[in-house]
């Protein structure tokens, strides 16, 4: 007993003074500290930022359609999504249909006019399922309290804060409606007020009217025949989270990009650690430390790096996804209608695992340095070449590594057909291009060298080769952030040129109306006919279906030669809107093409009321940002099938310069909400602020990344600058002026970044078509065109060298500065 | 009599009735609103077919059926269907959605071996739940009580319907014989405090139709008794529970009798003796003997399924036992509700608070 226990306190003081030897490293090179630091703070910051991003919309979607009953509720609706009589609710009822209604409109609050909220109606006592609303079973008094005056207005916390209200408060409609008193539910879904279908009507003018029936789940698996008037949803088509999918996929990789990059300059940083700790180490075993406990030792000194790093990275995380919430919510919004609160809330799941990922990446990157530490011969000379010397194996080896990774990039391009092969094609090709870089930039400065002939210019080769191994990991941050860079951007920018050629093409009314319910739209109607200003009426019928189980719009238009010249089609039928107008035929959106695996030719199987419907495609056309299929049929053909249809849209052709004028009737005669009155420069301007609010994340992720490779080579320079000292003395005694040694240094790095951001052009722009055409049509289902834009990448690539040159300013003022008597000590001490 | 509904309905299905108190005190309001009810009063004269339908002013109604039914094959089946009326406030009532009347449905089926229950609730105002005079009908969902076009007179010739998972039944129910006023005339009491509701039933009719059990159905035939009862009280305070009977006599008489219990361990017991031709005659609790003779275990709960009831001066000697001691209503109401038998006869009993 007392033998072990003597044994453990001798053991413990082994490992104390093991790692304070192995500590006193850091304190003297506290560059190399703060790199391995910076690494892991990098890394964890963008993933966790990226996935706390994620996790909130995620959490929203899931709060949106587990609002009642807990899961997405089936449900019966207009197929033009308007409203119905409420005399449907009971009349199904008394059928036997477990239905339970529900009206939802937005609703604009006095004093709140620029917040996005929907208010929504609904019955507690006849709901479907378990019966639970925003994720609790109401008691009989909550039902209670919820129906009986003045009864309660749902909302969730961060919504009220968002509008600056208090519980108990009775904010009023613009209309000047008062509210039942507001009252904070934990389970609600952001932007969404929720009350009882007896207040809810009257504030959004729907009285006697609903907006749906939810039905219940296990009923409406039987599939049902639903009355005349209403179609059947199944619960899992409303899901958000399933048209979101791909933006989220998206984010996430950029994520793992950062994590990546990050991880790379914690492996630099510790490998060239453990380069310099070699005497120490060596020393340490020869004293008698064993191995095991030099790498528990050096386990716990990663260990202790890693919390730290983490701790910083989740922190920093947390700031940059509240930084970047706004935009992403603003895009999911624009694109998708789907809410997300503007203010972050996280599990505490999520701080673990984001430091449960920076240990995991410092192992990852630390691995082959504690690998190589256990297999330290202990005899063996001090030589700290050893691994240089061995460098020119390894990259032979590397360079199998990478043509295999470029070999599954060719394999997932050739095979693959999904989202997940695309962005394996692209990780391979990354990888495979940047485990390629040093044998490539290996195999240049061999051939240069070849050609030079003086001395000095080839000891300037010949040390640029001799450095590779040291830089080879920052320059491949660089190449990966540059060609990231060059791909995402080119690809957004082409995007953008596309979708606005494609929008200036689209919309071409000048004004469009949507009346508020079938009664008007009728009364709309004729109105217009008598309208001397309007040039042309164009009204648009709207059907909701299912296709595949993907949601979809059915669209009905007259034949108008608006459409004939101003529609772009991308592939057509001989004489398509001949055939669209006389046959019984359909164009489709590019994207439902490629996911109903359709073409030009095919016949479509659509359900309508009256049973399948299968008319032959006649066009293809692009329809970007539109996450749900888009159908366009002959209005004919359309009531044929959908015959209670009324005109859910007016697109009116009018001469630019009288629409404030048919505006202002419209508006006298009808007294239609200033949100149905769309002219095109308006509708131009939000279709344009989604678009680039869409990718304001995305571009600001992307120059994140180019930093962190910034910030790779600066480490990676500085840390190497204090090794070069041995190199340079030799040629300082051979006279060369530190001045020159200086000028020399910069050339090196430079040729070196100059290289890898020449080979970053090519790779940018393979990615750039990777992503056009590739991961945009498996992602979004639409193609782009590649479209280089030089000016953009001249910028890209000035801005990487400016990065290069202030990465290499300060080391190389540091070497300028050193004194002779530095450079004469290093000869000193070299063993 | 119903006298479940007259203590819950009233307080909107509150566990008031499941022994624990209520929690809200939203509720609490609800008592003292009550003398803005109309109140039960004796002498009211009863006018047909308006006291079908639903009386407003009034907080709490209901209509309720029992059927004791059986098969070629001789199974046993029991059969029962209630609609309860809960106004939330007095006062008239609003349109639509502003509608401040809650309806309340339980139908159940029992056999010998199984028992099914299921309950609806619906808001007035909106046509999912309501009752009407002419032609009368009372319906929630798909749960319907409702007479036959055509028929003689309003309660001539019914039709009953309900559902729930596990069970369905479709009735016709006949009868001639005129309605029997339950208490005096029609003013039943319910404790010797004032307690009292209006109370009238029609014990004579005569049900056939269809019953499915898990999928299977049975061609059944039997009596029926239906209950109509209103009233705006609640019991008070001191009274835990009760126990009801209504049986059907083979020699063609029929017998309502309810024991309402208190906690000081006595019991209100009153009752009223039809005989074949439908005159009435009040029992009071010195003329009946009613004693439980074995219990059954259910949820924990001691229940009294097998009885003894004498009532000499009508020389009836009997013992009854349940035909399902398991007819436990697990509802948000829970309560013991099932068919009986008895030498010379079949009924139904209701225990609630135990």
């Amino acid at each position: 007993m007392a033998v072990s226990c003597r044994w453990m306190r001798a053991e413990m003081a082994l490992f104390y003074w093991t790692l304070r030897a192995l500590v006193s490293h850091w304190r003297r090179h506290p560059v190399q500290f703060f790199s391995v630091l910076t690494g892991l703070w990098l890394a964890t910051a963008l993933l966790t930022g990226v996935q706390a991003l994620n996790s909130q919309a995620r959490d929203s979607y899931a709060r949106a359609s587990q609002l009642i009953g807990g899961e997405p509720q089936a449900s019966l609706n207009a197929p033009d999504a308007a409203s119905f009589p409420q005399a449907l609710f009971a009349q199904l009822r008394r059928a036997g249909w477990p239905v339970s209604p529900v009206v939802q409109e937005r609703l604009v609050l006095k004093g709140h006019e620029q917040q996005r909220l929907q208010l929504m109606g609904i019955d507690p006592v006849s709901l479907p399922g378990s019966g639970s609303v925003a994720g609790q079973r109401l008691s009989q008094a909550q039902m209670l309290a919820f129906f009986t005056p003045p009864g309660r207005t749902w909302v969730a916390a961060q919504t009220l804060q968002a509008l600056g209200l208090h519980e108990g408060d009775q904010p009023q409609t613009v209309n000047g409606h008062t509210l039942p008193p507001l009252q904070v539910q934990a389970d609600m879904a952001p932007g969404l007020l929720l009350t009882d279908i007896a207040f809810a009507q009257p504030l959004l003018h729907m009285q006697g009217q609903l907006s749906r029936l939810l039905l219940d789940n296990t009923f409406a698996a039987r599939r049902p025949t639903p009355p005349a008037a209403l179609q059947l949803k199944q619960g899992e088509d409303n899901n958000l989270a399933r048209l979101t999918e791909s933006f989220h996929l998206n984010l996430d990789a950029l994520g793992f990009l950062s994590f990546v990059v990050g991880l790379f300059i914690v492996h630099a940083a510790i490998g060239l650690a453990l380069e310099q700790r070699r005497g120490l180490l060596r020393t340490l075993r020869a004293c008698g430390v064993s191995a095991r406990m030099l790498i528990l030792s050096l386990g716990v000194e990663l260990g202790v790096l890693s919390l730290l790093g983490g701790l910083l990275g989740i922190a920093s995380g947390y700031v940059l996804a509240s930084l970047l919430l706004p935009d992403v919510a603003a895009s999911l919004r624009g694109l998708y209608g789907a809410e997300v609160p503007g203010q972050l809330s996280l599990s505490p799941w999520w701080w673990l695992a984001g430091l449960g990922l920076s240990l995991l990446g410092a192992l990852l990157a630390g691995a082959s340095s504690l690998w190589r530490a256990a297999r330290l011969p202990l005899l063996a000379l001090a030589n700290a070449q050893a691994w240089h010397e061995a460098h020119g194996r390894w990259l032979r080896r590397q360079g199998w590594v990478a043509s295999a990774a470029l070999l599954i990039a060719l394999l997932a391009l050739w095979l693959g057909d999904s989202l997940a092969a695309g962005f394996v094609l692209m990780a391979a090709l990354l990888l495979g291009a940047a485990l390629g870089l040093p044998v490539l930039l290996n195999g240049l400065l061999k051939a240069m060298l070849g050609r030079s002939r003086a001395v000095l210019g080839q000891w300037f080769l010949a040390d640029c080769r001799q450095q590779l191994p040291a830089l080879s990991l920052a320059l491949m941050a660089l190449l990966l952030a540059l060609a990231a860079n060059i791909g995402a951007g080119s690809m957004t920018s082409g995007f953008r040129q596309t979708f606005n050629h494609w929008l200036e093409q689209r919309l071409t009314a000048e004004l469009y109306l949507n009346p508020q319910n079938p009664a008007q739209a009728e009364q709309l109607n004729a109105w217009l006919a008598r309208q001397p200003l309007v040039q042309a009426v164009l009204p648009t019928w709207q059907a909701a279906v299912q296709l595949q189980g993907w949601p979809a719009d059915v669209f009905g238009v007259v034949d108008d030669p608006t459409y004939r010249q101003h529609w772009p089609l991308l592939e057509a039928a001989n004489a398509p809107w001949d055939r669209l107008l006389q046959d019984d035929s359909v164009m489709l959106s590019e994207q439902l093409a490629r996911r109903l695996n359709v073409q030009l030719g095919d016949t479509l199987s659509i359900p309508t009321p009256q049973g399948s419907w299968a008319p032959q495609i006649v066009g293809i056309y692009a329809d970007y940002g539109n996450p749900k299929g888009h159908l366009l049929v002959n209005a004919r053909h359309l009531l044929a099938h959908w015959p209670t249809l009324l005109p859910a849209r007016f697109n009116l052709r009018v001469a630019p310069q009288n629409v404030p004028a048919l505006v202002g009737e419209v508006q006298r005669a009808f007294a239609l909400e200033d949100n149905r009155i769309v002219d095109q420069q308006q509708l131009k301007g939000w279709s344009s602020q989604v678009f680039e609010r869409t990718f304001a994340a995305t571009a600001a992720l992307n120059s994140l990344t180019l930093g962190v490779a910034g910030v790779a080579l600066f480490i990676s320079l500085l840390t190497q600058s204090q090794s070069r000292l041995g190199q340079l003395a030799p040629l300082w005694a051979l006279g060369v002026t530190r001045r020159q040694l200086m000028l020399l240094n910069l050339g090196q790095t430079w040729l070196l970044a100059l290289l890898t951001l020449i080979l970053a052009l090519p790779l940018g722009l393979l990615l750039a078509w990777c992503l056009d055409a590739v991961i945009n049509v498996q992602a979004f289902g639409w193609r782009l065109p590649l479209q280089v834009f030089p000016w953009q990448l001249a910028q890209l690539l000035g801005l990487a060298m400016v990065a290069t040159l202030l990465a290499s300013a300060w080391p190389l003022w540091q070497l300028y500065r050193s004194r002779p008597a530095d450079l004469l000590r290093t000869f000193a001490h070299e063993d | 009599m119903k006298i479940k509904a007259l203590c819950c309905a009233a307080l909107f299905l509150l566990s008031a009735c499941d022994k624990t108190p209520a929690p809200e005190t939203s509720f609490a309001g609800l008592g003292s609103e009550a003398a803005d009810f109309t109140q039960v009063v004796p002498g009211k004269v009863f006018s047909f077919p308006e006291d079908h339908g639903p009386h407003p002013g009034f907080r709490i109604e209901w209509w309720y059926v029992t059927a004791n039914l059986k098969d070629d094959q001789g199974n046993v089946f029991g059969v029962q269907w209630t609609l309860f009326r809960n106004a939330l406030k007095a006062g008239p009532t609003q349109p639509g959605w502003h509608d401040s009347t809650v309806w309340l449905g339980h139908a159940a089926v029992t056999s010998a071996t199984r028992h099914y229950a299921a309950e609806r609730l619906a808001r007035g105002g909106v046509g999912q739940a309501g009752a009407q005079a002419v032609p009368f009908n009372a319906w929630i969902d798909d749960w319907n009580f409702a007479t036959h076009p055509g028929a003689a007179s309003p309660l001539a010739d019914m039709q009953l319907k309900a559902s729930g998972a596990q069970f369905a039944y479709d009735l016709r129910l006949t009868s001639s014989r005129p309605l029997v006023l339950q208490g005096d005339k029609g003013y039943s009491r319910k404790s010797d405090q004032g307690q009292a509701s209006y109370y009238y039933s029609q014990p004579f009719f005569t049900a056939s139709g269809s019953v499915s059990l898990d999928g299977q159905t049975y061609q059944v035939s039997g009596p029926a008794w239906l209950d109509r009862e209103w009233s705006s009280q609640p019991l008070s305070a001191s009274q835990t529970g009760w126990d009801w009977f209504s049986l059907h006599l083979d020699r063609g008489e029929q017998l309502m009798l309810f024991r309402v219990r208190q906690k000081d361990g006595g019991g209100y017991l009153t009752g009223t003796w039809i005989d074949a031709q439908g005159h009435t005659e009040t029992l009071h609790n010195a003329d009946i003997q009613l004693t439980p003779l074995a219990t059954t275990g259910i949820d924990g709960r001691s229940i009294p399924t097998h009885w003894s009831l004498k009532i000499p001066g009508k020389q009836l000697d009997i013992t009854i036992q349940a035909v399902n001691p398991k007819a436990w209503m697990s509802l948000s109401i829970p309560y013991w509700e099932g068919p009986v038998r008895f030498e010379g006869g079949v009924g139904y009993l209701e225990m609630t608070g135990y």
